[in-house]
């Protein structure tokens, strides 16, 4: 690592435009990037983070402007120049990654010529030739048939291929900087490992400068040199990445670390609420559980696990009568339900209710807290009037909100609130089993935690059963009772918490556990020799 | 078979299979035209032997189911029948086939038609284009309020209005567009230059409009701010990142016009006096012709099926995910 200074953001401050009228988002902050240095921005959604990694290359997204401070990069003012004399920096000199590689490369051009735009639009000429390099950098980053991979169009390659094709479309022209904003946040665990072994490697041969934003500090911690935190707008510390891990300063800091900390000890019983029987169910002609059987003791959570597509959504499906099973059956309390959704009675929909990961769109927006959670008391249990406003505010107590809440509308409410008026309406119908389908993906950390002390506090007052969805093995650890891993429409196993968390493993439990990423800074160079070895 | 080819097919066959019911829409809503077709055609004078031996010779009398396929049967193999004007209550009979008296006038209005889209369209996708990539400025809403304001006025004022200043006070076209099939292109073009410049003012705005939210709809999509962020010029975000992905919803607006120009321009042709197959259906109507009224709708509706078909290939073709399935 060189001392040259390569990035020098000094007093930033950003507004954003929403509800007609201008708000800070960036509350001047200064960021300084060494050339070949490599630092993690990290906080929760809201910090300003993305804002402030665009920022470092002159860049405001619409709705924002720059109110002040100057951005040197390598000595220019980014600052003070328009977008017409910052152009030809971008791209080729500073690299943006996005998070959604599907939604950020165009749907109508090749790989290829996406990768090379902007090298070509330069004239820069990498290795001799941009698309020869390209080619090298597909097979750099692990890429299979590199040589052919770029002729694909964007939809004909998996989510993880995409983020690497990203990565070697920002290293084409040897940029400077490359700023990595969240780039493995939408993908699954077994192949985030591989795309951030293949960035950091790149990052590493090139020598180039990083931004990398996350909220998933095992991950930063893999790729940082430093580590800067970022909350409201405003930095909490900064520090190098061993130093910021092991003995964090500030309190907000030390409390974004400890919420992996949550336990529960695990407990089974005999009574079974939910037994699946050697379902298998498709989609059209597509068949995607093969032979699947769960099964559910009464007031215990049950944890499923797997990658997307491994069909853990469309187990809670057949469960809930939404897509009727092709084979199998399913009883509840010990009798089979009907498949179809149509033919179950309204005590058999009441006793087994859902909880969904978009709190946003699971909820009518014209609806005020009051009618969402009114609603299945009125359905399944008949309350109305005054009766039902009072059942509502003691479910507001329940989820630790207060009637302040009643005729707020879900434009209103923070992400965590909205999670909680959804846990409400669940428990309104008085169900004995919840299906919870990754409720707290969507949501940071902090609110994570209190989403899921809740649950626990729910469980053990009130004897729910949670079936709980989710490929975050740290929520997992945290509550479930019962494992069940699922891979490709199948069950590899199920069984106590402690017997699928510890070996032996079957090989695709331990991928699965292994590439969770870990607070070590080392983790990932271990894993790698561990599974090179 | 590539699939895409498999999805034409399909299509061609759904609008073969449109036009059969449209077909059966038209012939079921004239023969529920009031009156008796014989008396209408011949005249009040028309001695009852001579209204019996025309129904006769048109089978009036056969159920109208078996009427319907005979019909469909004989346009099946291009004999769209025999007009039923030019027949008399004497019993003189010089009527004519329905191709002759269609055939020429379809030919007309697809000269005016092709003559006004070689315009209009590529004008309307300029405006739309440019609009989009100075969307907000004083271009843009001079183009945008230009445009609403052709598309606001009636268009048969619009050809007054042409006619005022460009035949009138300036005598540099003709006002009445009357060809002939003998007439040479040059003078043809020349006669059309009015009734296609009003046809445009008409459909541009619509086309104009379509292009330009097509494309600043999909400027909000993060791969056009990646597109910005790999230092692409505002004109190459529009031409190389926006257009490729908005081409079927410019086709759709498009097709909708081209298939107006063809169906929907009588007015325009009455005001220029211009023969087309508009004015002859009208007339069809008048008359009781009810041949060549049954063609004249059967070719609007082809001309419709057959247009939205190419925009639906275009939509699927421009579409890589269509184009290049997984």
């Amino acid at each position: 690592m060189t001392s040259d200074l390569l990035l020098d953001m000094r007093d930033i401050r950003i507004d954003g435009f929403s509800d007609e009228r201008w708000h800070p988002i960036i509350k001047g902050v200064n960021l300084q990037l060494r050339r070949g240095e490599v630092m993690g921005l990290i906080g929760e959604s809201g910090a300003g983070k993305s804002t402030l990694g665009k920022a470092a290359m002159g860049y405001t997204q619409p709705g924002c402007k720059l109110t002040g401070g100057s951005i040197l990069f390598d000595g220019m003012d980014l600052a003070a120049m328009s977008e017409a004399q910052k152009r030809p920096l971008w791209g080729t000199r500073i690299a943006y990654v996005a998070q959604s590689a599907a939604a950020s490369f165009n749907p109508a051009h090749r790989l290829i010529e996406q990768t090379v735009e902007a090298t070509n639009r330069a004239g820069l000429s990498p290795n001799g030739n941009p698309r020869e390099d390209a080619v090298e950098l597909y097979d750099a980053l692990q890429l299979p048939n590199p040589s052919s991979i770029g002729a694909r169009y964007p939809h004909q390659v998996s989510g993880g291929q995409l983020q690497r094709v990203m990565t070697a479309m920002a290293m084409s022209p040897r940029p400077d900087l490359i700023i990595f904003d969240e780039p493995t946040t939408a993908l699954d665990v077994t192949t985030q490992v591989e795309v951030l072994a293949s960035m950091r490697k790149i990052v590493e041969e090139f020598n180039t400068a990083a931004i990398y934003i996350t909220h998933d500090l095992a991950v930063v911690a893999q790729m940082a040199d430093v580590i800067k935190v970022l909350r409201y707008g405003e930095e909490v510390e900064e520090a190098e990445t061993r130093k910021m891990l092991t003995a964090p300063e500030m309190p907000y800091t030390k409390s974004l670390w400890s919420v992996r900390g949550l336990e529960k000890p695990e407990e089974t019983s005999d009574d079974l609420i939910l037994e699946v029987k050697g379902v298998d169910a498709a989609y059209g002609v597509v068949k995607v559980l093969h032979d699947v059987s769960i099964t559910m003791p009464r007031g215990k959570t049950v944890a499923v696990v797997g990658e997307s597509g491994s069909g853990k959504s469309t187990t809670a499906r057949v469960i809930t009568g939404l897509l009727p099973q092709s084979g199998g059956e399913v009883l509840f309390n010990g009798e089979p339900l009907p498949p179809q959704l149509k033919n179950r009675s309204r005590a058999q929909l009441q006793k087994i209710q859902m909880i969904y990961q978009m709190a946003d769109t699971a909820m009518n927006p014209k609806q005020t807290v009051g009618e969402i959670i009114g609603r299945p008391l009125e359905f399944y249990l008949g309350f109305k009037g005054r009766a039902r406003d009072a059942r509502v505010s003691e479910l507001l107590q329940m989820i630790e909100l207060d009637d302040s809440f009643f005729d707020r509308l879900p434009s209103e409410l923070s992400g965590g609130q909205k999670q909680r008026i959804c846990i409400a309406r669940a428990l309104a119908a008085e169900p004995e089993l919840i299906i919870c389908d990754e409720v707290t993906s969507a949501l940071d950390q902090i609110v994570q935690e209190g989403i899921l002390k809740l649950l626990l506090r729910l469980q053990k007052e009130f004897n729910y059963s949670y079936l709980f969805i989710t490929h975050d093995i740290a929520t997992v650890k945290a509550i479930s009772d019962e494992i069940v891993v699922m891979l490709e429409g199948k069950v590899v196993e199920q069984g106590l918490k402690s017997d699928v968390l510890e070996p032996p493993y079957p090989d695709y439990t331990q991928l699965l556990l292994s590439s969770v990423p870990e607070m070590d800074p080392d983790w990932l160079t271990n894993l790698l020799d561990a599974r090179a070895g | 078979m590539h699939p895409v080819f498999k999805t034409v097919l399909k299509r061609l066959g759904l609008g073969v299979a449109t036009l059969f019911v449209v077909s059966a829409i038209i012939f079921s809503s004239i023969s529920m035209l009031p009156g008796d077709f014989g008396e209408a055609v011949l005249g009040q004078a028309a001695t009852e032997e001579t209204v019996a031996a025309f129904r006769d010779e048109l089978g009036l009398d056969e159920p109208a189911v078996v009427r319907y396929f005979q019909w469909v049967g004989a346009v099946a193999t291009g004999d769209l029948g025999t007009s039923f004007s030019g027949r008399s209550s004497s019993g003189v009979d010089r009527s004519r086939p329905v191709v002759d008296l269609v055939g020429p006038r379809l030919w007309n209005t697809l000269f005016l038609a092709g003559v006004t889209a070689m315009i209009a369209v590529p004008l309307a996708l300029l405006l739309g284009l440019t609009a989009a990539l100075y969307r907000g400025s004083v271009y843009d809403r001079a183009v945008n309020v230009t445009t609403l304001t052709t598309i606001a006025t009636p268009e048969f004022f619009v050809a007054y209005i042409l006619i005022l200043v460009f035949a009138a006070i300036n005598p540099w076209f003709p006002s009445l567009a009357n060809v002939q099939a003998d007439t040479p292109l040059a003078e043809r073009l020349y006669r059309v230059a009015l009734p296609a410049m009003t046809l445009t003012l008409v459909i541009v705005a619509h086309m104009m409009r379509m292009t330009r939210a097509a494309i600043i709809n999909l400027l909000a999509s993060p791969y056009i701010e990646m597109a910005r962020l790999k230092g692409a010029t505002p004109r190459e975000i529009i031409l190389r990142h926006a257009l490729p992905n908005a081409w079927a919803p410019i086709a759709t607006v498009i097709a909708f016009n081209l298939a107006y120009l063809v169906v929907g321009v009588v007015v325009v042709e009455v005001v220029f006096v211009y023969p087309g197959i508009g004015q002859l259906m009208v007339d069809a109507v008048t008359t009781r012709d009810i041949p060549v009224v049954q063609a004249c709708a059967l070719i609007f509706a082809g001309t419709y099926i057959l247009l939205n078909l190419i925009a639906d290939i275009i939509g699927i073709i421009t579409n890589p995910r269509l184009l290049h399935p997984r």
